[in-house]
């Protein structure tokens, strides 16, 4: 892995508006965040209040307006494609929806991650994308196609998929809002397990009160602003 | 299940893997050894540039995607190969009108020819004096030159009564200046009076000549208002402009055209002799002679009567055009397809991006879903011209065959035409933009 010097996210002053001119609409004002090395972070907030917005700067899928985004030690002010397209293959992204590829197996959803990586050989890639399934409980159910898993399989290959290349942060985006309670709570609770090991920090945006115990720390946004900051429940704990 | 952490703020960590508080560190703490998770290694250092992992990868994505929806893949290749027997029937009917326009110059084989310049085509020739067939004698490197008179008169099918124009082609058949496949033979025959040598390759309206000839040895057909003895059969084949052909000597051919001066022919054929140089014998002919011939080689007589038939009548462009159209209709189909797939999948697109994949990779695997397609498309659309240019051949009499070339030329066509396609489609991509996702 890159080694870069301070926290995997470090941002400052960051501000960011959709539109132009007059009608110019800001959802980030002066945001001031850092993720440290293994630390899990919730977003919460109510829907409008830019914690979305924020995650898809940090993840290097928007282009950072105002302020400083230092991200796995790359500085995303100013940055261009080519470095933002560096810089995601270094962070794993689990969405709402699992958005696996439906004509791939699981297995082979998962080595999409990793053939990214020049080095690696196709049978190297499957190996460990099968033991990437094996780590998230689904290893029986590899050569599956994602239309035959349950909602909380398939949101675990996407969790493996996430971790396969390693990430040097992982972020997610309410990935328990299309699953039940059960199946959601036990998917974020194998994602921290997962991270935690490795001692990769997680960025989550959340609604789901039934997760907050996973968070390190809670961080609430209102209005673009990050209006309180409170350890999670783990940390407490 | 919660566990107790103590971060340590800002420190990176010393092991990629492991933290040194990590829980796991700890010895009590057990697990099973399918949670083991693999060792990261050391990775994204600079990467050579691999060419097969540039296209195959791609290659490989756009061939599951494809084979996932099986209708669809059909739907496409149907569709692909729609195209392809469009177009190899257009250029295979295009051809074979050309060749078989130009059936019966490419049978007449003599070194030289003279022809009126305002000469079209062969079916409607213009006539020029006799006397130019003599003039050319003046070279000493023309060994013979005869007319050739040219006319179109109806033929009475003596199997059903029914009539139709057959082509006239008169000369001196003696003199071995021109030949036509068969020929030889029948000279002597042809030089009682009223006998004709009936082309057996003419379209079967005219009547079954060569059964009938096996059956009741020559036998005598009305053409024009003579009857005249058919006594052997030649090869030359039906085109365009005639449906069937007859040869028969000078005199035979002025007994049955009486209308048609003995002066004024349509062609001279001319032999040259041995060793004689074909170019400088042409320049010299053509500074000889009046300006009311051109001198020709039966290659430029062929060309001639093509360009006819490709510029002065729409045929070209009509086939040209069939050919196009095909091939915008599977265009269009292969968008189509491309395009569905992308729209239906804009979400899966958008997270490969997310996850690092470049829209140039996914403009390859677009691409490589259209290149498939056209491979896919192009062999049974392949398979089934050949198939149908045997049976249509056999209905029309047209010389429909598959030759290597036109087969690579519809290929050629067919790969621009998918690679449009894929990058029309690729447009569509932009529309994945991972910033959405979430």
């Amino acid at each position: 892995m890159r080694s870069f010097e301070g926290a995997p996210v470090e941002l400052r002053d960051i501000g960011h508006a959709y539109g132009t001119g007059d009608l110019a609409r800001p959802v980030l004002r002066d945001v001031n965040l850092s993720v440290g090395p293994g630390e899990i972070v919730l977003l919460t907030g109510p829907s409008g209040s830019g914690k979305t917005t924020l995650l898809t700067l940090i993840g290097a899928l928007r282009g950072v307006q105002k302020g400083s985004a230092t991200v796995l030690g790359q500085q995303l002010a100013g940055a261009g494609e080519r470095q933002r397209v560096a810089l995601r293959r270094r962070i794993g992204f689990i969405f709402q929806q699992h958005n696996l590829l439906g004509f791939l197996t699981a297995r082979q959803n998962v080595a999409m991650a990793l053939e990214l990586d020049g080095r690696t050989r196709e049978s190297e890639r499957l190996e460990r994308a099968g033991d990437m399934l094996e780590a998230v409980g689904i290893g029986e159910r590899a050569e599956s196609v994602p239309a035959n898993l349950s909602g909380g399989q398939r949101q675990r290959v996407a969790v493996a998929r996430a971790l396969a290349g390693n990430p040097g942060l992982i972020l997610a985006d309410e990935p328990t809002a299309a699953l039940d309670k059960q199946s959601g709570g036990e998917v974020v609770r194998l994602l921290r397990e997962l991270a935690k090991r490795r001692g990769v920090p997680i960025l989550l945006v959340t609604h789901d009160p039934r997760i907050l115990d996973i968070a390190d720390r809670i961080v609430a946004m209102e209005d673009g602003r990050i209006t309180a900051t409170e350890a999670g429940a783990s940390a407490a704990g | 299940m919660s566990t107790s952490v103590t971060r340590a703020p800002g420190a990176p960590p010393p092991d990629d893997r492991l933290l040194s508080w990590a829980p796991e560190r700890t010895p009590d703490h057990t697990r099973p050894p399918s949670w083991d998770a693999p060792p990261p290694r050391e990775r994204r250092r600079a990467q050579p540039f691999q060419p097969l992992r540039f296209l195959l990868l791609p290659l490989r994505l756009a061939w599951r995607q494809l084979r996932a929806e099986k209708a669809r893949l059909a739907s496409a290749i149907a569709g692909v190969m729609f195209a392809c027997v469009l177009v190899f029937m257009q250029l295979g009917f295009r051809s074979a009108l050309f060749d078989s326009a130009t059936a019966l110059i490419q049978n007449m084989r003599a070194d030289v020819f003279l022809m009126h310049p305002l000469t079209t085509a062969s079916f409607k020739p213009e006539t020029f004096p006799r006397a130019r067939a003599h003039q050319a004698l003046a070279l000493p490197d023309v060994q013979a030159a005869v007319p050739v008179y040219l006319a179109q008169a109806s033929w009475r099918n003596p199997e059903n009564g029914s009539k139709r124009a057959v082509q006239l082609i008169g000369f001196d058949t003696e003199a071995g200046v021109m030949d036509f496949p068969g020929l030889q033979p029948l000279v002597d025959t042809l030089k009682r009076p009223d006998t004709v040598a009936f082309d057996a390759r003419s379209r079967p309206e005219f009547g079954d000549m060569t059964r009938l000839l096996k059956e009741r040895g020559p036998f005598e057909v009305q053409i024009g208002n003579r009857m005249m003895e058919v006594t052997g059969l030649i090869e030359i084949g039906p085109s365009f402009g005639a449906d069937g052909n007859v040869v028969l000597s000078e005199v035979n051919f002025r007994r049955l055209i009486k209308e048609r001066q003995v002066s004024a022919v349509d062609l001279v054929a001319i032999k040259l002799k041995p060793g004689a140089d074909l170019e400088a014998t042409k320049r010299r002919l053509a500074e000889l002679l009046p300006r009311d011939v051109v001198v020709l080689s039966q290659a430029e007589l062929v060309k001639w009567e093509r360009d006819y038939w490709e510029q002065a009548t729409p045929i070209g462009f009509i086939f040209a055009f069939g050919s196009l159209m095909g091939l915008v209709v599977g265009m269009v189909i292969v968008y189509q397809i491309l395009f569905s797939d992308i729209s239906g999948h804009l979400r899966e697109y958008a997270t490969l991006k997310a996850m690092g994949y470049t829209n140039f990779f996914l403009s390859r695997a677009v691409l490589s879903a259209a290149l498939i397609l056209a491979v896919l498309g192009f062999l049974p659309g392949l398979g089934l011209s050949w198939l149908l240019y045997d049976q249509v051949g056999q209905a029309t009499f047209l010389p429909l065959n598959m030759t290597t070339d036109r087969a690579t030329t519809v290929f050629l066509l067919i790969f621009v035409m998918c690679g449009l396609a894929g990058l029309l489609a690729m447009r569509k991509l932009r529309d994945a933009d991972p910033a959405d996702m979430f």
